[in-house]
């Protein structure tokens, strides 16, 4: 009895193994005539993959190659490629911003592109700049984005030229009652560095020297300089001790929905806000972020979305292909701006859709001063300290301490 | 719990009962037959299920069995081929009864407690992290690969692959098109050799379409053989023609390359050199310039050390982690306070509706609790949010160090009072009504009853639950982060907050600055276990002796 039945056990157990091991030969000798075509997989966030199919499907007809474009969330999407990557098990093609390049190249995550002098002149010479990195291009850029200052012409038909014309219109109209904030621009208990950035650079600060060759030098730091300070004393004046222009209870959260709801006139913002302004049935236009008066021009950072070649991708060639000379269809840069409107980085695109949408040269035309979000891994280090001076100095804190002291936490962490 | 009347157990601390029920009283150890326990007949579903069961072993471990074979990792393969011959072994014989019971309990254990905790440790003795993830090997090639750059003045040429043989198997050939003059070379790792016209057809691209003896591949087959196709350098004076995918191809040349001699990175065009440092797992120069590509090395207790040493980290930690215990045993407390509270109202059978508001509290129960931080967070906002808008007044909640930790204990006390209030309204159930009815016959008022009789009942069956809301309280990421995120700071320390626990402070020092810092991670995430653990273990020692007390 007992060795009968360990015995059908045993016969069992190895016809499901068996069956096992057919269950897994299957997928791989589906695997081998696939192969023979070579599988392409594609990385990027929900709004893209939905833009990328189509044209994924159509490359890999076209060439008979499968094409796999798989969905990541955004807030995982670069650290995912990165450990993916590393384990081998990671996408040939990755979509995603600029200021990644430096994390990627540092973790050896992805490859140079090398591309003609004829591609290159094809590509708005800012969006080229973003994806050089060491000298080397590292991606090929599809889109820009950049902060612009969105008015609602109703409530302020003239655009102001300087910060000071802003805030004198926005406080008229906060005596009339018309508007209950000057201006909605984002700060957060915490900070933002990216939105107060422009103000920043208008008043002389800067985040980073430059080396010879025009990159940021991470060597040279700006924060808690005397320039950063002068340049935070001025944002000090607009703070709740002061003009009461800037302030920490205006939230990414609620920045674009006060915009709509017309508590203020003035909102700094980027082209992502546009899809909320149209459905409110605003009266709106764009303009560049104003300076301060007789100081620089305000800066706003310029971001790009770019597709790179993982480095340890399976299919390499294939993906050098697709990226250097597939991607810079205007086609492609066409639907990807459909499905979330920023100006496209082919200026053979954007000459398509300009005409469709006036908001996108304008958006353009305001991030023409700007300054190429640093890419280089020192950035990490910058965004959180500096967020949070920012925030202290607007509640209140002495600009010249606290700036100082943010400079010091950041070059310890750049080390 | 047992048939003693209440006060009639032992004062004293009575010998630990075990719960175990493999252990067996010694007195009824005579009343056991002498003879082998009767044996069930094995029924033809448990004889399924069995089969099923351990067949789903095997076939998980053959499945498991062929990257080992591939990798040649013999050691593992060992190892998995005696777990599962064991595992046969036990399920198929009738002996090792106990084992049957305990192994699948071990193997869960070992697998998703033991394993990450050791994975944990050695983590933490180590500087893997971004810019260290891989080996030494991983860094030379993608230092090599980073500074291949085109050939000043070089041709950029139109690419055809080819090959001389079968299409999957055959040697490969760049077939590579001039466009200035229009010549066509054939190109592989032994160099390159120019093709006569006439032998080979151009397209309008410039890439070659057809060729005598070349038979070229489809992007398909190239796909195929894209590493080949990758790896293919073609041997110049200056450099080496290489692919830039399948259409195009340039005359490279890398500018930093390896010299094993001196285990540096040399670059071709300054001479500059960067030697390579075991220790710091990076090539670094003399002048201390680090390449940004480096490996994971060993660092001893360097990371652990660093949590002590290091004034940003050891200066706060005392007040970040005084703050921490007052913020766990506030959440765990005041929940507990509310919800027993709670539950003792509904408890009264004088109360009417009472369905209906247990149901009502319950509530921010079933909610998402992420959700649920975020409209919190909003709700506390100065000039828009809620509070302040329905109290009329003006207070900067995160601004100030005692209003934002007042803030995140009122969050908390939302979030879980209506867990406390489930618990604490099952264990009044459980309380026989004539213990307390017995204690009002005797004199006692109500107070006294619940203080003497309600409560230290309730607290023995709560205890246990206490202990783990104050340990998941310690380490509530998401309570902070998704509020505060640590604030308000102060004007000269931006890295730590008043809000801040160890955990949201620790995650900003690993994952903040130079990108994720998984080695240092660790090393604190040792420190937290060790004191989470230190402080449960206390805190249960004393429960069971109170346990002890009223059993």
């Amino acid at each position: 009895m007992r060795i009968r039945s360990a015995g059908v056990a045993a016969a069992l157990a190895l016809a499901l193994a068996a069956a096992g091991c057919g269950g897994d030969d299957e997928p791989t000798a589906s695997e081998s005539p696939r192969a023979a075509g070579g599988t392409l997989v594609i990385w990027a966030d929900d709004k893209r993959t939905a833009a990328l199919k189509p044209f994924a499907e159509k490359f890999g007809q076209a060439n008979g190659v499968t094409v796999e474009v798989q969905a990541v969330a955004n807030d995982v999407l670069q650290s995912n490629f990165v450990t993916a990557s590393q384990q081998g098990s990671g996408p040939d093609i990755v979509v995603g911003a600029h200021d990644w390049i430096g994390n990627l190249v540092q973790n050896g995550a992805i490859d140079p592109i090398q591309l003609s002098a004829g591609q290159r002149d094809a590509y708005h010479p800012t969006a080229l700049k973003a994806v050089t990195f060491g000298g080397q291009v590292y991606g090929v850029p599809y889109a820009m984005e950049n902060l612009a200052l969105i008015r609602n012409t109703e409530l302020a038909p003239q655009a102001p030229s300087t910060i000071e014309e802003l805030v004198a219109t926005g406080k008229r109209l906060k005596a009339d009652r018309k508007v209950s904030e000057v201006l909605c621009l984002q700060v957060g208990q915490n900070g933002d560095a990216y939105h107060i950035y422009p103000l920043y650079s208008s008043a002389g600060g800067t985040l980073f020297g430059t080396t010879p060759t025009g990159d940021y030098d991470p060597k040279v730091l700006g924060v808690g300089t005397p320039d950063s300070i002068a340049a935070f004393k001025k944002i000090a004046a607009l703070g709740e001790k002061g003009e009461g222009v800037l302030k920490r209870s205006i939230t990414a959260e609620n920045s674009i929905s006060l915009f709509t709801d017309r508590k203020c006139a003035f909102l700094v913002s980027g082209p992502w806000a546009t899809t909320d302004i149209k459905k409110a049935g605003l009266a709106y236009d764009v303009t560049p972020v104003p300076g301060f008066a007789g100081a620089g021009p305000a800066r706003p950072f310029v971001g790009v979305q770019a597709f790179y070649v993982a480095a340890k991708g399976q299919n390499k060639a294939v993906a050098q292909e697709f990226v250097a000379n597939y991607v810079s269809t205007p086609d492609l840069a066409v639907a990807l701006y459909q499905a979330d409107p920023r100006p496209p980085a082919l200026t053979a695109a954007l000459d398509q859709v300009r005409g469709a949408d006036p908001d996108l040269a304008k958006f353009l035309d305001a991030g023409r001063d700007g300054a190429v979000l640093p890419a280089i891994p020192a950035m990490a280090a910058v965004w959180d300290p500096f967020g949070k001076a920012e925030a202290a100095i607007i509640g209140g804190a002495d600009p010249a301490a606290t700036i100082t002291s943010a400079g010091r936490t950041i070059a310890d962490q750049i080390k | 719990m047992d048939n003693h009347e209440l006060g009639a157990g032992p004062a004293g601390p009575v010998p630990h009962r075990s719960e175990d029920p493999t252990v067996v009283a010694p007195d009824d150890a005579p009343r056991r037959r002498p003879v082998r326990p009767h044996r069930p007949a094995v029924t033809a579903t448990a004889l399924a299920v069995r089969a099923v069961l351990l067949g789903l072993i095997v076939g998980i471990a053959v499945w498991a069995a062929f990257p080992l074979v591939d990798a040649e990792a013999w050691v593992g393969l060992a190892l998995l081929v005696a777990a599962t011959a064991g595992l046969c072994h036990l399920y198929l014989t009738r002996r090792h009864v106990p084992a049957k019971y305990l192994v699948p309990g071990t193997l869960f254990l070992l697998a998703f407690q033991v394993f990450p905790v050791l994975y944990t440790v050695g983590t933490a003795f180590t500087n893997f992290g971004d810019g260290h993830r891989g080996s030494k090997h991983d860094a030379i090639v993608a230092i090599q690969t980073a500074s291949v750059t085109q050939v000043p003045g070089s041709p950029e040429y139109a690419l055809a692959v080819a090959t001389t043989g079968d299409p999957a198997t055959g040697p490969l050939v760049f077939l590579l098109t001039d466009p200035a003059t229009g010549a066509v070379s054939a190109g592989d790792a032994t160099g390159l050799r120019r093709l006569p016209p006439e032998e080979v057809t151009v397209g309008p691209d410039g890439r070659v379409t057809a060729a005598e003896g070349y038979t070229l591949l489809t992007v398909g087959q190239a796909g195929a053989r894209s590493e080949e196709i990758t790896n293919l350098a073609v041997p110049t004076a200056e450099g080496a023609i290489r692919s830039a995918g399948l259409s195009r191809a340039y005359e490279g040349r890398a500018l930093r390359t390896y010299d094993a001699d001196c285990d540096c990175i040399r670059d071709a065009t300054t001479g500059k050199m960067w030697t390579a440092d075991p220790e710091l797992g990076a090539f670094v120069a003399a002048d201390g310039e680090r390449l940004a590509q480096g490996w994971k090395v060993g660092v001893g207790f360097q990371n652990l050390t660093r949590v002590v040493t290091d004034p940003n980290i050891s200066g706060p930690f005392l007040r970040t982690l005084v703050w921490n215990l007052c913020f766990a045993a506030g959440s765990a407390g005041g929940t507990f306070v509310l919800g027993l509270l709670c539950a003792l109202v509904l408890h009264s059978p004088r109360m009417r509706g009472r369905t209906l508001y247990r149901v009502l509290l319950i509530l921010p129960y079933a909610m998402p609790s992420f959700a649920m931080l975020l409209v919190w967070r909003d709700m506390f906002n100065t000039d828009f949010g809620l509070i302040n808008n329905l109290l009329g007044i003006h207070v900067d909640w995160f601004g100030g160090a005692w209003s934002a930790r007042a803030a995140v204990l009122v969050v908390q006390l939302w979030l879980g009072f209506p867990y406390m209030f489930l618990v604490a309204t099952g264990a009044l159930q459980a309380i026989p009504a004539q213990l307390t009815e017995a204690a009002a016959v005797d004199g006692a008022s109500p107070w006294q009853a619940f203080r003497r009789i309600t409560l230290p009942l309730l607290l023995v069956a709560l205890s246990p639950l206490l202990i783990a809301s104050f340990a998941f309280n310690f380490n509530n990421f998401n309570a902070i982060y998704l509020t505060t995120d640590g604030a308000p700071f102060p004007a000269d320390n931006p890295t730590v907050g008043a809000t801040d626990l160890l955990i949201t402070y620790t995650y900003r020092l690993a994952f903040g600055g130079q990108g994720a810092q998984y080695g240092f991670a660790a090393a604190i995430s040792i420190f937290i276990f060790t004191l989470v653990a230190l402080i449960s273990a206390v805190t249960f020692r004393r429960t069971r002796q109170q346990e002890e007390v009223y059993s």
